[in-house]
């Protein structure tokens, strides 16, 4: 066990839910409330100088519907750990920003912002990234479908739904027929 | 000591011998088709061959499309090389609409043309959902050779407009002979 994850358990116990080592590498999953205080630990005491990405999961049909994971680095010391911290999010919380601890990271919650519709508290620039301001949906929501729903914002931009006769196809997990398992698109509303 | 011979005649070879005789349609057309100035809109890795197409090896000089032009109004011909977004795509249809008649347009590559491999909430499905496409080239990207291959297409599509009914005759009146 890497001594900066038995760092992070001696200070904050209960608030780390889970720890698991995988070929070495480490995650930790925490309490949504906690997650700031874990990963400014990390920045101050233990020189997770690196923010490599922030991600976020789409859980769908199962309650916390989202799962925000944040991917640490250290290069400080000639050191180089990995290390993961995962949380759960309910549909209706928002995530705290870490754009304060490591300035990259407003990009890449703009981002989760635009493709997942999670919000952050302490975000500065709270804008969308990709599509445009006006644009309607969250589209790596797993409830959107993959053709697209037909949009309108005047002089700026519009969609339509993608026509996907003969693929690209949609594999759902399912031990059902060949038809179940692979609809060509897929619309849960 | 001889007279020095100089005969001045209502015939003057110097400028009768350069007259040609043709038909307006086939003088403008010729003008039209040999000297098509590209708008490259780029937006994609099609844009890479379109550079391609233009440089020493494939030389798009020798069809007169060498001169690329950044901006619409001094432009021809749009060749919408890569894929377009909604993002993108008012933007295109906007550059488009600067551009004066007669004007044209290329769609380059599978995206250009149909979305391509991107049958996706964010691409437009073909840029002739917005502008008018002369020419469809298939591809992804299409070698230099096939961009060619179309521009030569679109000079016999010009080759063969009735330019001077078009120019002289009020929009209300003209009825074009041939489908176009």
């Amino acid at each position: 066990m890497s001594s900066s994850v038995s760092t992070l358990q001696d200070r904050f116990g209960e608030s780390i839910l889970e720890h698991v080592e995988f070929r070495g590498e480490q995650t930790l999953i925490v309490e949504a409330t906690k997650a700031k205080d874990v990963l400014k630990y990390c920045f101050d005491e233990l020189a997770f100088d690196y923010l490599i990405d922030i991600s976020s999961l789409d859980n769908f049909g199962e309650e916390p519907r989202w799962t925000m994971v944040y991917e640490l680095y250290t290069m400080a010391n000639g050191a180089n750990h990995h290390l993961r911290i995962k949380c759960h999010l309910k549909e209706d919380e928002k995530a705290d920003s870490v754009s304060d601890l490591w300035p990259t990271a407003g990009w890449h919650e703009r981002e989760i912002y635009d493709m997942m519709g999670i919000e952050f508290n302490g975000l500065e620039d709270h804008r969308r990234i990709l599509m445009w301001e006006g644009y309607p949906y969250f589209p790596l929501r797993k409830d959107f479908p993959l053709a697209g729903r037909p949009s309108e914002m005047p002089d700026v931009a519009f969609t339509e739904k993608a026509p996907l006769e003969g693929g690209p196809f949609v594999t759902s997990p399912t031990s059902s027929s060949t038809v179940h398992r692979e609809p060509r698109s897929r619309e849960i509303d | 000591m001889p007279e020095a011979i100089e005969q001045h005649a209502a015939y003057d070879s110097k400028v009768e011998g350069n007259i040609i005789f043709t038909q307006a349609d086939a003088a403008i057309n010729w003008m039209r088709k040999n000297s098509l100035w590209p708008m490259p809109m780029g937006l994609a890795c099609c844009a890479i061959e379109l550079m391609g197409s233009a440089s020493s090896r494939f030389d798009i000089a020798r069809f007169g499309a060498e001169v690329m032009r950044f901006s619409p109004r001094q432009s021809d011909v749009m060749i919408v090389a890569g894929t377009v977004t909604y993002k993108m795509a008012l933007a295109v249809k906007r550059v488009w609409d600067q551009m004066p008649e007669p004007k044209w347009c290329i769609a380059m590559g599978a995206c250009a043309s149909s979305g391509g491999m991107y049958r996706s909430y964010a691409v437009l499905q073909g840029i002739d959902n917005l502008i008018p496409v002369d020419v469809y080239v298939s591809g992804c990207p299409p070698r230099p050779e096939a961009l060619i291959e179309g521009l030569m297409k679109l000079q016999d599509k010009i080759a063969d407009s009735e330019s001077a009914k078009e120019h002289f005759q009020s929009k209300e009146d003209y009825q074009p002979e041939k489908s176009a």
